[in-house]
């Protein structure tokens, strides 16, 4: 499959907060061909610390993308059948503009100067790009996790833009525990003395605040069974325990190879910015129910949910669906079995893909009839 | 063309999907309407009414393998359960609410066949009758908890909860202040018209309140 990498310039972005970017960058990447009505693209959402590099085998690293076993030829997303398109979000590290990028007013990273943003904003900048392809209406916009909150601020930010939404392991809005495990994230970077208030451009990055904060993250994408399964209580490369803290256990030594990894991937102001957006994302705008949120959107909505995902439970997918319901929208939803945790999307695609191909292939059908 | 032209005229009626009373009911809705199916198993008749009569299909089923079944084949499903699952809905938010083999199997029938009058303008409901002869020949000579084609479970493992007959539905709707729109009674392949209440194997009632 051919990846088509790209980059789209604005000028000017203002975003919810009232502040403006002069310029922003999107870094997308598309498969598959749009068709002459421009009636097959397909917007994929990734996830807090995902990218634009979703599918295919990339040519700098040599690596699949994030949702490869979701998107390609004859897959779930077909590029066969549709375009697809997926954008690195805003505030992110891995093309797009965000705290690690220069501000033109100084030359410098932006770092901690950097406006707040939200996941709005991530989704307007999103419409930007698409706009600048030609494409009035997405025939879907789809992701889990963050990428699920995006998905719906998609059909209720601009219902007739989108003609489906494909919300997976997400939420209308972070509870108590959902924004506590993210601010020990954050504290954990905070912490890292190399954090320097943000400003460690050029120097040493904080390493260690962020790989804890990314070995928190790894815990709660997890479930007790899948980690029972996958480490229990085995030793790591020895025989009995070492009575230190040098790491005795699988599990420890999985967790600092993940954390370590990541820090060579992922900014760590970045970390605080998409976090923090995900923490503000309330689909209901605080006090309003979120049945009169839906009152204009026309898409139709295909929730999916797993069983094992205690991060993003499935109780949170249902309110979306009963709102859903309450304005007689278009709503399937299904909870998967999974024991993969919230992982499960991202791993556990068998199902998933069969939903995801029928709920397209009918909603494709009723646009062009 | 659908095979479900002529079910009222002839004594026959033809099968939809492997099914006679699918085959009622897809000739009850009329095209282009909101249907909702409640048990919708697969989504079979469901897609079956969207290709053919462009109805706006909509389904729920408690079987979380049944709805993976339902949403890959493009029927807008969801997993839940009918007992309580009709109250997030607006009122008369469609045209058409299917209950399909199921009335017998809930726990408060009274309770679903007005929820279902709530958010639908009609209700289609098909059941197996409890009054046909079998049944009641079985009872009487058995001395058990009748067992035959039409209610082929023991006792003990049977999903049927809520024994009714033609007689009782009818007696029910009259009670209820419903009008009952059109009755089909089946035995088999045929339609039966003299004495339901003992003849018919399966009813199905259109109604509104």
């Amino acid at each position: 499959m051919v990846i088509h990498p790209s980059t789209v310039r604005c000028d000017s972005f203002t975003l919810e907060s009232g502040a403006t970017l002069t310029p922003v960058e999107v870094a997308y990447q598309t498969y598959g061909v749009l068709n002459g009505a421009r009636s097959n693209a397909i917007l994929i959402l990734h996830a807090f610390s995902g990218d634009a590099h979703a599918a295919g085998i990339s040519q700098e690293t040599g690596k699949p993308g994030w949702w490869d076993n979701m998107i390609g030829p004859g897959k779930a997303f077909d590029t066969d059948l549709y375009y697809v398109i997926c954008t690195n979000v805003l505030g992110g590290c891995r093309g797009t503009t965000g705290p690690s990028s220069p501000d033109p007013a100084t030359g410098k990273p932006y770092a901690m100067s950097f406006p707040v943003i939200t996941i709005r904003d991530m989704v307007r900048l999103q419409k930007r790009v698409t706009d600048s392809l030609g494409i009035e209406r997405l025939l879907a916009a789809a992701g889990g996790s963050m990428g699920g909150m995006q998905a719906l601020e998609w059909a209720v930010s601009f219902p007739q833009g989108v003609a489906a939404a494909i919300p997976i392991a997400t939420t209308a809005r972070h509870t108590a525990q959902q924004i506590a495990f993210n601010e020990v994230g954050r504290q954990a970077v905070l912490a890292d003395p190399d954090w320097n208030n943000g400003d460690y451009y050029g120097g040493t990055p904080p390493a260690r605040g962020l790989a804890v904060a990314r070995m928190v993250g790894h815990i709660t994408y997890m479930s007790d069974e899948s980690m029972r399964e996958k480490f229990g209580r085995k030793l790591r490369s020895r025989e009995k325990k070492g009575y230190d803290f040098s790491g005795d256990f699988e599990v420890e030594n999985y967790l600092r190879y993940r954390g370590s990894e990541f820090v060579n991937r992922f900014d760590a102001n970045s970390y605080l910015y998409i976090t923090k957006a995900m923490d503000l994302f309330d689909l209901s705008n605080g006090s309003l129910s979120l049945a009169s949120i839906f009152e204009k959107v026309t898409a139709r909505f295909l929730v999916i949910s797993f069983t094992s995902d205690w991060l993003y439970p499935s109780y949170q997918s249902q309110e979306i669906v009963r709102a859903l319901r309450g304005r007689n929208c278009d709503v399937a939803y299904c909870e998967l079995p999974s024991n993969h945790g919230h992982d499960a999307f991202l791993v556990d695609v068998a199902e998933q893909s069969d939903l995801v191909r029928g709920f397209l292939a009918s909603t494709f059908s009723r646009e062009t009839r | 063309m659908s095979a479900t032209h002529e079910p009222r005229r002839g004594p026959f009626v033809r099968e939809l999907l492997g099914r006679s009373d699918y085959a009622i009911i897809g000739d009850i809705v009329e095209p282009g309407t909101r249907v909702l199916d409640l048990g919708c198993g697969e989504g079979e008749l469901l897609q079956w009414l969207a290709e053919n009569k462009n109805v706006d299909a909509r389904g729920i089923e408690i079987v979380a393998a049944k709805v993976r079944g339902a949403i890959s084949r493009g029927v807008s499903a969801y997993q839940g359960d009918i007992e309580d699952g009709l109250e997030d809905y607006p009122d008369q938010a469609f045209d058409y609410i299917i209950l399909s083999q199921t009335l017998q199997e809930t726990r408060r029938p009274l309770k679903v066949l007005r929820e279902m009058l709530r958010v639908g303008r009609r209700a289609i409901v098909a059941f197996p009758n409890f009054g046909h002869w079998s049944v009641r020949a079985s009872m009487l000579l058995s001395g058990g908890a009748p067992r035959n084609k039409l209610f082929p479970h023991d006792w003990y493992d049977s999903p049927n909860i809520h024994f009714l007959t033609v007689h009782d539905f009818e007696s029910l709707a009259l009670k209820e202040g419903l009008t009952i729109e059109k009755r089909y009674f089946l035995a088999g392949h045929r339609r039966v018209a003299m004495f339901p209440n003992l003849t018919a194997e399966v009813a199905v009632f259109l109604v509104r309140r």
